[in-house]
């Protein structure tokens, strides 16, 4: 096994101090440690890789996986007298509840192997915990106590430790910060991969300016290694070609750069999938507009649904005291006061679509629509298929059929393209333009 | 062969310290029941006078110990426990410990108290009506010693009238019956376990004390007027009440190795390092910021803890820096360093949800809303 540093790159200072913590196989240690630190700043990687390495006993659970309070416990007794035995497969354990967890637990750690040193439980995303049972996670906090073995608890977490303190208090663990990786850190390991056929340097240079126009929008080392490994290609393919050798920076620079802007729109904001990137890239021409997820071009639809469609989006963006002024030939003195909106600035665009009543909807229809719509059940069924084509919502139980509620899931410039077809003018209908 | 000497003075060095971390370590993480108990002395005697009297002249008492975390309560009953059982008198006392965290419900607690009790043969598949029941058929159990398991024609119903007929000592045994966590079973149904254990610590059947560690102080507002009622309102507060003084002498205390010790050369100059550290400016400075944010015994081990750490071969005794380093390693403010790995984009969404929650103080905000401040 390689030495820890080559393996473990720009985390001394926490393995060393790890380390240290965990001190001698037979000293005791603190009870539990609490590790934080952002995405990707390789937590769980130094915690697996250090017991690994160490080989001291220890069993690695990811919160995740444990959607009930028995998975989780099981998992850890399994894996623990997976540990300990020397011989074949031992019977799967049961465990229900925590205080059999730790009567089933003191009686795996009286074995030989596991009684003198000190056993490690290491919960990933263990912010997960807090939702679980409540007496979990101050249970796991002081489980040094409550079994009176050598036993060390490590959570690892993103989120600080403040936000996991119960209401009267727990057994403070251990805090250790992972700090976030430096740019030159990030620049170190980020060149540890490169490719064997090309040199270190021209990789390294081509991580250069990879960070240089992604390190102000990402530090997630998990993305920065995606998108340099799906960039590559295209940096490279000047010198593929022969146009350009690797030490010429600038024509490379030239090369890329425009390439790196679009993927910052497309690849990084998931608007395409990285296969769709990589067909790209390899047809070379300029594609002209590309086909994100987010400009889906507008849906072919029959005259009454678009009728429908248009009635949906100001039912849910005007609020029903409105409805009156915009739809009623001769709606009267409307009061000011009646008016005044309730805070200027939040306007109903930015607060998100509301649910409306079947009946709402249809009212508004048949004051929209000129001439004359028979309630057919016609007009009901192509309801129901704007709820499939996923325009309209269903909100609340489906099974409700005397009052269902809709809510309109469209953006402002797909349905004033619609009203457009239809001649309507559907600004003046809204409240938010007034 | 001066380097030979030091080799040797090196591997002599490097024994002495593992030596030296186990049995700190084992002071600091284990809290080991040999420490000693620091201001905290009226509250024992208090406490191991009604234990004796129980154990001793058949009393039954209940009690509470109060205090806030960290401030010695498990410490202290296990001082006393450990006492008593030193006594001679006291072999046949039972102890029944519970735990809120581990015990969450009645049922779970009443099959932990027979498994303590090792009553489990006794017991077997017998179906009893209610709580009470149970409970006292555990402590009749324990009335009359059993020596043969085997019982004549068991009626249920009868559960409180069936005879042992092989049977020696007609004595009772006394129950000492230890609540960790107690604010946790009040919150049980109806609260039965507190209920049965006060009714019969009030009623002559067997001598029980039992005795409930919290840290809430408002803990009897919890109780139920039935339970308080039985409950004798005797009360122990450990509040944690040493000066700053008293707080360097625990210091210097935790810190110094035991008479037991096998290298005595070693101890003596390690219990002097820690002499002098105790009257060093900076080390005083740091143990007055710890001691301003927390009293309690807890915070100042792990920060002894994070100093020991670092000992090594080539560092053998501690220093002042390595106190400040520690200090500085607790005190990290995390959201602080949370923020300090964000990228810019990331800040930038955070100063527009700043900006709206100061603007509209504090009413719900969406994204579309950020992204639009943005």
């Amino acid at each position: 096994m390689p030495p820890l540093e080559h393996v473990v790159l720009c985390r001394e200072a926490q393995v060393s101090t790890l380390q240290s913590l965990f001190g001698e196989r037979h000293h005791f240690s603190f009870p539990s440690i609490f590790i934080y630190g952002h995405t990707a700043s390789g937590k769980t990687y130094v915690t697996q890789t250090l017991l690994k390495t160490l080989e001291l006993p220890h069993v690695f659970v990811n919160c995740v996986e444990c959607v009930t309070l028995r998975l989780l416990l099981e998992q850890i007794l399994n894996k623990l007298s997976y540990l300990n035995a020397s011989e074949g497969c031992s019977t799967e354990i049961i465990c229900e509840t925590f205080n059999d967890f730790v009567r089933l637990f003191k009686q795996i750690t009286t074995v030989e192997s596991l009684k003198t040193q000190t056993v490690y439980i290491v919960l990933d995303k263990a912010e997960y915990l807090r939702d679980m049972e409540a007496n979990l996670l101050p249970g796991f906090l002081r489980l040094q106590e409550l079994t009176d073995r050598n036993v060390t608890v490590i959570f690892l977490s993103e989120i600080i430790w403040e936000k996991f303190r119960p209401n009267t208090g727990c057994f403070e663990p251990f805090v250790l910060y992972f700090p976030d990786y430096s740019i030159g850190n990030l620049q170190k390991i980020l060149s540890h991969d490169h490719p064997p056929e090309y040199s270190a340097d021209f990789y390294a240079a081509y991580i250069n300016i990879l960070l240089g126009v992604f390190y102000t929008v990402c530090r997630d080392l998990k993305e920065l290694r995606h998108l340099a490994a799906l960039n590559f290609p295209k940096y490279c393919e000047p010198v593929v070609k022969g146009e350009a050798g690797e030490r010429d920076t600038r024509k490379l620079w030239r090369n890329i750069e425009p390439h790196l802007k679009k993927a910052m729109q497309t690849v990084y904001l998931r608007e395409i999938s990285s296969s769709q990137w990589e067909k790209l890239q390899k047809e070379d021409t300029d594609p002209g507009q590309l086909k994100g997820l987010s400009a889906y071009t507008h849906v072919e639809l029959p005259y009454y649904s678009k009728f429908i469609l248009i009635a949906a989006y100001l039912a849910s963006y005007n609020p029903a005291r409105t409805d009156k002024r915009f739809f009623l030939k001769h709606h009267g003195k409307i009061k000011k006061t009646n008016f005044l909106k309730k805070h200027e600035k939040t306007s109903n665009h930015l607060l998100g679509p509301k649910s409306f009543p079947l009946d709402r909807l249809l009212a508004i229809l048949y004051s929209i629509v000129d001439s004359r719509v028979a309630p057919t059940a016609n007009i009901f069924s192509q309801i129901t298929s704007l709820v499939t084509l996923q325009l309209l919502s269903l909100v609340g139980h489906d099974d409700q059929l005397d009052g269902p509620k809709y809510k309109c899931t469209v953006s402002l410039d797909f349905i004033r393209a619609i009203a457009r077809t239809v001649n309507f003018d559907i600004i003046k209908y809204l409240y938010d333009f007034l | 062969m001066s380097n030979r000497k030091s080799k040797n003075n090196n591997l002599i060095h490097a024994e002495c310290l593992l030596q030296v971390q186990r049995t700190l370590r084992e002071r600091f993480c284990h809290q080991s029941p040999h420490g000693n108990l620091f201001g905290i002395q009226v509250q024992y005697k208090h406490l191991i006078e009604l234990l004796k009297r129980t154990a001793i002249y058949g009393e039954s008492n209940s009690v509470l110990i109060i205090g806030p975390r960290g401030s010695g309560k498990t410490l202290l009953i296990n001082h006393a426990l450990k006492e008593l059982m030193e006594i001679e008198v006291s072999e046949n006392v039972l102890q029944v410990h519970l735990n809120g965290l581990l015990q969450i419900n009645d049922k779970i607690a009443l099959k932990e108290i027979t498994r303590q009790l090792n009553l489990e043969n006794v017991v077997g598949d017998k179906v009893f009506g209610s709580f009470a029941e149970n409970l006292s058929f555990l402590l009749d159990a324990l009335r009359k010693v059993p020596i043969v398991e085997d019982l004549i024609s068991f009626d249920y119903g009868n559960c409180f009238n069936f005879l042992w007929t092989f049977g020696d000592r007609i004595s009772s045994c006394p129950v000492i019956f230890v609540l960790d966590e107690f604010d946790l079973f009040v919150h049980h149904k109806n609260q039965t376990l507190l209920y049965n254990l006060f009714d019969i610590s009030q009623s002559a059947q067997t001598p029980v004390a039992v005795i409930g560690l919290t840290c809430r102080l408002d803990i009897l507002e919890l109780l139920e007027k039935r339970v308080k009622s039985r409950f004798s309102h005797r009360q122990i507060h450990l509040m944690n009440s040493f000066g700053f003084p008293q707080y360097i002498k625990i210091f210097k205390e935790q810190l110094s190795l035991p008479a037991e010790f096998p290298d005595k050369l070693f101890a003596e100059k390690w219990n002097e390092n820690v002499q002098r550290l105790s009257e060093d400016r900076s080390v005083q400075e740091v143990l007055q910021k710890q001691f301003n944010v927390s009293k309690n015994l807890r915070s100042l081990h792990m920060l002894l803890m994070l100093a020991l750490h670092r000992i090594t071969a080539s560092h053998p005794f501690m220093t002042s820096a390595d106190l400040m380093e520690a200090n500085q390693l607790c005190s990290m403010d995390s959201k602080a360093n949370i923020v300090h790995g964000l990228s810019v984009l990331e800040i930038c969404l955070i100063i527009a949800m700043k900006h709206l929650n100061d603007i509209y103080e504090e009413e719900p905000f969406n994204f579309q809303m950020v992204y639009n401040g943005f």
